[in-house]
């Protein structure tokens, strides 16, 4: 057991934890609060695999920006366990059946799957900017334009929908 | 052997460590002391000047009173939540100082002792991580207030944060094009050789100097407490030492923006018409420190001129201001930016 692994089995510890924490909860504001610390931890394992771009974009985008619009969104509507209506039996029986066979095709894919060494730890050097930024500019330019677009008509979309009247 | 480390190294950066965050505090302290000062000079007045001499002692009389205040959180409200608003507030307004180079090195009992707590390559982007956390100590404490002007007092900074954030970080964008570099250490480093960043990017200077008196909430955009709409905005139910904080960390969040700026833009720790290579290293880095330090009271006093000199603006003209101005301006600023680097192939 080096330090690297200690941290990875406390991070893991952290993320899956916090997760369950986050749909055990009743009340929506606790439950966003919980997922905010889902992507701190997620964070915390890019850290370990090297690529602290990405960790910290994680953290700018999800956790600060989108984060705070869903918090946001809650808020306004000051939702509570109180006030959210009682959910009958057919809807719960639909979601159990769904859940699970989510469930099932990601362990029947995560059994297929052979395990090899899948990152570097520590000596990797793909996730820091300056090769992250020169591989998407050259090996994977025309789906990163293609995506850059997509963002481009999703925002031009919210345009047309918030000037409606 | 397991968890083999370097015993001086964390001794050096505990000591670093909490040598910044009390400095941060002093700073914090004697701010909001030089804010009523400042504010006496503008309006013709003699400030606080009763405890100790020239009122000296006063943001200890403050703190103290703070202290023995007492503690009322609201029947109703989520207490675990309520204590952990204000906490988070704090946390987010110190941790940005980790970054921050606050000199060169020094050399120390055989050590070469770098002035910066973690020199990390992505230095600018944690500093921004760190900014877009803050709002939620904000957010946090203002909904479990349970009261509806600390939530609306909450959603206002929310929403003031989220948009000036974008232009900011826009404007930081052209001058991260300029540097080519995204740690703070390395900016400061070709300032001192070459002109300060402030001479590539006026214009990105002015849109980060406006943003970051948004992300204060500093007047002009001190919104989220607006009295008189608001009665006290987010921190209306808070009383005692957690009311402390979040006035704290607002003259915390003032002093590290101004070294931001100063870093990003003003050359840091750079000595202006001094090559420092012509002193020794000890002198180099405690003078750095010190033409930094001038340079953020500059900033710091800058802050207050403002919040005395300009009343408050109107809630729609913020985001007007904000989304209309602020954002088309910064990306104006990035395309003319990137058009010149292209031109002359820098």
């Amino acid at each position: 057991m080096n330090i690297t692994t200690i941290l990875f089995i406390l991070l893991s510890a952290m993320a899956a934890g916090s997760a369950i924490m986050m749909l055990l909860n009743k009340n929506p504001v606790k439950s966003i609060l919980w997922l905010i610390v889902v992507f701190f931890a997620i964070s915390g394992h890019y850290v370990l695999l090297n690529a602290q771009f990405l960790a910290v974009v994680n953290i700018i985008v999800y956790a600060g920006a989108i984060m705070v619009l869903f918090l946001f969104v809650v808020m306004l509507m000051n939702l509570n366990a109180d006030s959210e209506p009682a959910k009958n039996y057919r809807l719960h029986l639909i979601g159990v059946i769904s859940g699970g066979s989510l469930l099932l095709v990601l362990v029947s894919a995560l059994m297929k799957m052979e395990m090899q060494q899948p990152v570097q730890m520590k000596i990797g050097d793909a996730g820091l900017i300056a090769n992250l930024g020169r591989t998407l500019f050259t090996d994977y330019v025309v789906p990163f334009e293609i995506s850059s677009v997509l963002f481009l008509s999703a925002m031009v979309g919210a345009v047309v929908i918030g000037k409606k009247d | 052997m397991l968890l083999a480390v370097d015993l001086a190294l964390i001794i050096e950066k505990l000591v670093l460590i909490i040598v910044v965050v009390m400095a941060s505090l002093v700073i914090a302290m004697y701010t909001t002391f030089a804010e009523r000062k400042v504010a006496a000079v503008l309006q013709d007045r003699r400030g606080p000047n009763r405890a100790g001499p020239f009122g000296l002692l006063q943001p200890l009389a403050d703190g103290l009173k703070l202290f023995f205040k007492e503690e009322i959180i609201p029947n109703f409200s989520s207490k675990f939540l309520f204590v952990l608003g204000p906490g988070l507030a704090m946390l987010t307004a110190m941790m940005t100082s980790a970054v921050i180079p606050w000199g060169d090195k020094v050399e120390l009992f055989g050590r070469n002792i770098s002035l910066q707590i973690a020199d990390i390559n992505i230095g600018i982007l944690y500093v921004f991580g760190v900014v877009s956390m803050g709002v939620y100590g904000i957010m946090i404490g203002s909904w479990a207030s349970n009261n509806k002007y600390s939530l609306l007092g909450g959603l206002r900074a929310a929403s003031q944060i989220i948009s000036y954030e974008l232009a900011m970080g826009i404007s930081l964008i052209a001058l991260l094009m300029v540097t080519g570099t995204l740690s703070l250490k390395e900016m400061v480093v070709q300032q001192q050789s070459g002109y300060w960043n402030i001479v590539y990017q006026p214009l990105g200077f002015l849109i980060f100097l406006i943003c970051s008196f948004a992300e204060c909430n500093r007047t002009p955009f001190d919104l989220p407490e607006a009295e008189s709409e608001l009665i006290g905005g987010y921190h209306t139910e808070y009383s005692s030492m957690k009311l402390g904080f979040y006035l704290f960390s607002e003259y915390i969040n003032m002093f590290i923006s101004s070294v931001i700026m100063a870093t990003l833009f003003f050359g840091g720790y750079d000595i202006p018409f001094v090559d420092e290579t012509t002193l020794t290293a000890n002198t180099a880095a405690i003078l750095g420190v010190l033409a930094l330090m001038a340079k953020v009271v500059c900033f710091i006093f800058l802050f207050m001129w403002v919040r005395w000199t300009i009343p408050r603006f109107r809630y729609d003209q913020l985001m007007y201001l904000g989304w209309r101005i602020m954002i088309p301006l910064a990306l104006f600023n990035m395309l003319v930016t990137g058009g010149v680097i292209l031109y002359f192939n820098k």
